[in-house]
């Protein structure tokens, strides 16, 4: 009856072009082309500049898996990841509980709490390091708070906090806004039968609110940890790595490694690195928080 | 209990004050500094300036090449959103209609890649880019982000697409609509919450995007708005006030964009997060 009904191959091919050809094309040109290309480049020694690269089989795996640099680079990043996940998700979902229980102006207080995620990281970036460098320092001298008394940029183990402060900062406003859908899914009777029934604050939270929670967090810890582990525009602004490459996160070194240094090869080994890292983290932890989701 | 709940109340709206404060603070202490003089600066930070001294705006509006920036970034984010979503309606439509096997490949294959971190692209990216010419063009830029703004916007539209009864469709066949006009008169008017949605996720992406116009666009002639404030700010560094004052200007156009759709950005937001 559907008289739109492609009979020949070559019926068909035409309508794929005409609706899906031209996404096909940026798709496989832009993502999968340079995806098995760069796989092909890290068998080779390309600087960058020159017109021919040799064949080097392993040896960018193994000069990269062989640098110090590269695994402080990467350790600091899985201690980066797993503070501001921690962090983030624990304000966010704080956040949500007090906006949804009805307290004055919460749209205004929602809507102020989101406004960081408008703005690019670069320039947060660049306010905080106007507020680390100059706003606590000022602080801390008048007031005599040793804390502040230095900037925190120009200690190394200050300015990572100093990044985890700032990348908490930005994304709590936004995983804030998806825990409050998780609580407004949240049946009211079923919450006002668990205290009629002579449940508490914890039991409701554990029996109650947290199961019911749990789609929110699948996605909520996935997005955090994603954007934990290619952080890039903030570890810029911020701290550009320093001081003395001890606040270098592995998207920055990648960049450096890359661009800076002409490895494309090394930096190309790492950027797999990094993706068969992301990859399987956030595949397990969507794994787990569905199977956690179904026993529920 | 009344009572006790309003008091709690009254708690949780002064803490939620404090800490709303405390999360603004950063804006209002940029604001306050982009009208000071740099001694001004230096003397006491957190003071409110004397005088709304604008000199430090038109310093920094004039050497970031602002309208140019702003442009730049405009165009770029128009036609790269206008063409994610024209694009990937269309290619998500054919995908649900058509159940052949190569769409439900390239599906799977489409969703499976959005796994890779554009780092892992990125430098292969610059060199293929580079050997054909086809650097330091918003064109091109725009071209990129419409292959990487295409998987999560076809998700999107086939998760939608699906729910669609096929009725209306069928009755605009037998009226004579050839598949793209059914298409666009009757499919296309139907998404718009999704396009909506999309399109609020796309344009803070890409407004804000940094790192890869950093890649693609070297003339300053050709700088986003970002890319403009990061030069400007590593040039001037020590020049507090204009720094300030371009930081401003950057974050004014998004400030009042959200305050005149508050609304939708947050509901396409909370939309695109359950995907």
């Amino acid at each position: 009856m559907n008289v739109n009904q492609e009979k020949t191959l070559l019926a068909k091919l035409k309508t794929y072009l005409i609706f899906a050809g031209p996404t096909t094309f940026a798709f496989l040109t832009v993502i999968i082309l340079p995806f098995l290309y760069g796989i092909y480049l890290t068998f080779t020694d390309w600087n960058g500049i020159s017109a021919t690269h040799a064949f080097v089989g392993f040896s960018n795996y193994l000069q990269a898996f062989n640098d110090k640099v590269f695994w402080t680079s990467f350790l600091l990043t899985l201690k980066y990841v797993f503070f501001t996940v921690i962090l983030i998700n624990v304000i966010a979902f704080f956040l949500a509980y007090m906006l949804t229980s009805g307290v004055k102006g919460q749209n205004f207080f929602r809507a102020g709490f989101f406004t960081p995620n408008l703005i690019g990281g670069i320039l947060l970036g660049f306010i905080w390091q106007f507020i680390f460098s100059n706003i606590l320092v000022y602080l801390g001298k008048s007031y005599n708070i040793p804390i502040f008394s230095g900037s925190w940029l120009s200690d190394p183990d200050k300015a990572f906090w100093a990044l985890v402060i700032v990348t908490v900062w930005q994304y709590t406003g936004y995983m804030m806004v998806i825990y409050i859908s998780g609580f407004m899914n949240i049946p009211r009777d079923l919450l006002e039968a668990a205290s009629i029934d002579g449940a508490n604050f914890y039991q409701r939270l554990k029996n109650v609110i947290l199961p019911l929670m749990a789609p929110s967090f699948t996605i909520s810890v996935f997005l955090t940890l994603q954007r934990g582990f290619m952080v890039y525009d903030i570890n810029l602004a911020l701290t550009n790595g320093g001081p003395y490459k001890s606040t270098e996160l592995i998207s920055l070194h990648i960049y450096n490694t890359a661009f800076l240094s002409q490895q494309y090869g090394i930096g190309q080994a790492e950027a797999f690195f990094l993706f068969f890292v992301v990859a399987a983290v956030t595949l397990l932890q969507v794994y787990f928080s569905k199977k956690l989701e179904v026993e529920n | 209990m009344e009572k006790n709940n309003r008091l709690l109340n009254g708690i949780k709206f002064f803490a939620l004050s404090v800490f709303l404060v405390l999360y603004i603070f950063p804006f209002f202490i940029v604001l306050i500094n982009s009208f000071k003089e740099r001694k001004e600066i230096l003397e006491n930070p957190l003071k409110l300036p004397s005088v709304l001294n604008l000199s430090n705006y038109i310093d920094a509006f004039t050497k970031m090449n602002y309208l140019h920036a702003f442009l730049n970034s405009l165009i770029i984010t128009a036609f790269s959103v206008f063409l994610i979503t024209l694009l990937s309606s269309m290619t998500a439509y054919i995908f649900v209609r058509k159940k052949w096997k190569f769409n439900q490949f390239m599906f799977f294959f489409m969703v499976a890649s959005m796994i890779i971190p554009f780092q892992g692209i990125m430098i292969p990216l610059v060199k293929i880019y580079g050997s054909i010419g086809m650097m330091n063009s918003k064109w091109a830029l725009i071209y990129m982000y419409v292959g990487f703004g295409a998987s999560l916007a076809v998700f999107m539209y086939h998760g939608f697409i699906k729910s669609i009864p096929l009725e209306l469709e069928e009755a605009a066949t037998i009226d004579g609509c050839s598949q793209l006009q059914t298409f666009f008169k009757i499919v296309f008017p139907l998404l718009k919450p999704v396009t909506t949605t999309i399109a609020i996720l796309d344009i803070l992406w890409i407004w804000n995007d940094f790192l890869l116009p950093y890649l693609v666009l070297m003339a300053p002639e050709q700088r986003t708005l970002p890319l403009s404030v990061f030069y400007f700010y590593g040039t001037y560094t020590i020049e507090y006030g204009p720094a300030m004052a371009a930081l401003m200007l950057a974050t004014i156009p998004v400030i009042i964009a959200y305050l005149l759709m508050q609304k939708q950005i947050i509901e396409g937001v909370l939309k695109g997060s359950i995907k």
